[in-house]
């Protein structure tokens, strides 16, 4: 579990400090798909670059199964980031490394197995995101949503305990926006990953919003369930939920008529 | 002001250097990357270099024949000053200035292309050293190549001379052979190599200093890439004033 405590960001902005983050405390549980959501520029981004250690805050606390990121000394994080995997929101492929380089290549840096063993467990990977045939092919001759699914295989090529995905449904297509969200699902629940998707795309919210934290204005503006998400009554959180006529309509219909969920065909 | 910033640039390069120089993550990728660096920034680099080298071996012979056709002057002095230009200042500074331009804004692009599509902070993830991962094999990579480029250069500037000796007669082909064996000083050889060493070591990290501090997209990129190959340049002649001075007088 990732528990964030009382954590505060600002940053240098013409000779003042602009404040981004207010006293966060949020909790991710491990086998979940913890969402962030918000609006662009409400700090999400900042949040999880501060999860990761890309960022320092400036105080609070960010606990990964009791021990403090912000306490930690180089060499400390370096093998606390060997647990971590990460999909960044354009996938951050290697452009030089075929699918099957990039997934191996932290293997490669980090593993003690043969370059056999190592093969082995990059086409497990790749077959598990069912990439299987792209194993040579450049980030350069995938498409979108192969790009990300590579992305993902190497995020969980070493068997990482946290996974963080950067807005993981940004520039693809809905439907290929559900292959990804129940492939990020499915992985969180194989391997009892605490997994959190940096997202403001609500068809992710609603299909796999098992731990919901609401970033408004840096602050945390609510936390809950895909299923306490309809009946909330946070304004800020309906704003930015119903921002669309087509969630609205959802909305009023499921307090007329109740929730009934239909299985959507893959 | 501009003294301040100056200041905190030289200081973020000197931590950038010091982030570089750490100890690899594994010994084995670095030596894979030292390799492909030098084929990639060296051995890809020779056709430029035997063009530019060729005419510019050429236009030496070509220009000293045509301002020092004074009859007090021995006939050899063509080949002789075309060798000590060569040997002193084309094979060395000009060319390291021609190829920072190449190798320069590959090096800034590349690695600040990595930056802003976030690959960079994907190793940092990982738990990579990538200032190290990324840029000591092509400092150590760049220092190691071009000293042997250097001889290339000098070997084909004056075949350049020879060539032109032969295809226009401006100079008895004789006399300039032992124009440029005359009078002959070893150490401007090794003057020009020790150069180099320097030479690379600024191309090379002044670049990636540009392309790893890139912040924004795709214009940014460009930027970098260009300020990188200016400021290697003036590094470049700045260097080249210093170590003149020091091993020459």
């Amino acid at each position: 579990m990732i528990e964030v405590i009382k954590v505060q960001k600002s940053f240098e902005d013409n000779g003042s400090r602009r404040q981004v983050l207010y006293d966060i405390n949020a909790k991710f549980y491990d086998g979940k798909t913890n969402l962030i959501i918000g609006q662009s520029g409400s700090g999400k981004t900042v949040l999880v670059k501060n999860l990761v250690g890309l960022f320092k805050p400036d105080s609070g606390q960010i606990l990964y199964d009791g021990r403090d990121i912000t306490q930690m000394d180089r060499k400390q994080l370096k093998e606390l980031r060997k647990e971590i995997g990460m999909l960044f929101q354009g996938s951050a492929l290697f452009d030089s490394e075929t699918v099957m380089g990039n997934v191996i290549f932290p293997l490669k840096m980090f593993s003690s197995m043969s370059a056999e063993e190592q093969r082995e467990r990059a086409q497990f990977c790749i077959d598990r995101v069912n990439l299987t045939g792209s194993e040579n092919k450049f980030p350069s001759e995938l498409s979108g949503g192969m790009q990300k699914r590579a992305a993902i295989a190497r995020a969980i090529a070493l068997n990482p305990k946290y996974l963080f995905c950067d807005e993981p449904n940004s520039g693809l297509d809905p439907k290929t926006s559900i292959v990804i969200d129940e492939l990020l699902s499915d992985i969180t629940h194989e391997y009892g990953i605490t997994t959190i998707i940096n997202t403001h795309d609500m068809n992710s919210v609603m299909g796999i919003g098992e731990n919901i934290v609401f970033i408004n204005k840096g602050h945390v503006g609510w936390v809950g369930n895909k299923e306490q998400i309809y009946d909330q009554d946070n304004d800020d959180l309906n704003n930015f939920v119903y921002a669309t006529d087509l969630f609205r309509d959802v909305r009023k219909y499921r307090l007329v008529h109740g929730y009934q969920r239909t299985t959507s065909s893959k | 002001m501009v003294l301040t910033k100056a200041l905190e640039g030289f200081g973020n390069y000197c931590t950038f250097l010091w982030r570089c120089f750490a100890i690899p993550e594994k010994w084995k990728e670095l030596f894979k990357r030292y390799t492909d660096e030098m084929y990639k920034l060296g051995i890809d680099s020779i056709p430029l270099i035997l063009i530019v080298s060729l005419f510019i071996g050429s236009l030496c012979t070509i220009l000293i024949k045509l301002n020092i056709n004074n009859p007090l002057l021995p006939r050899y002095a063509v080949g002789l000053t075309t060798r000590e230009i060569i040997l002193l200042e084309f094979s060395s500074s000009i060319l390291c200035l021609i190829l920072s331009g190449k190798i320069g804004s590959r090096i800034a692009s590349e690695i600040g292309t990595m930056r802003v599509t976030e690959q960079i902070d994907a190793l940092d993830i990982m738990g990579i050293n990538s200032a190290s991962f990324l840029v000591l094999p092509k400092i150590a990579g760049l220092v190691t190549i071009l000293p042997f480029l250097v001889v290339i250069c000098m070997a084909t500037s004056l075949f350049g001379g020879y060539m032109i000796c032969v295809l226009t007669s401006i100079v008895d082909v004789d006399t300039y052979l032992y124009g440029i064996q005359t009078m002959f000083i070893e150490w401007y050889v090794w003057f020009a190599l020790i150069k180099s060493l320097f030479f690379a070591f600024i191309i090379s990290s002044i670049s990636s200093y540009y392309g790893y501090t890139v912040k924004g997209g795709s214009i940014e990129v460009g930027k970098a890439s260009t300020d990188a190959v200016v400021m290697s340049n003036i590094m470049i002649l700045v260097v080249d004033v210093i170590l003149t001075k020091l091993l020459l007088q």
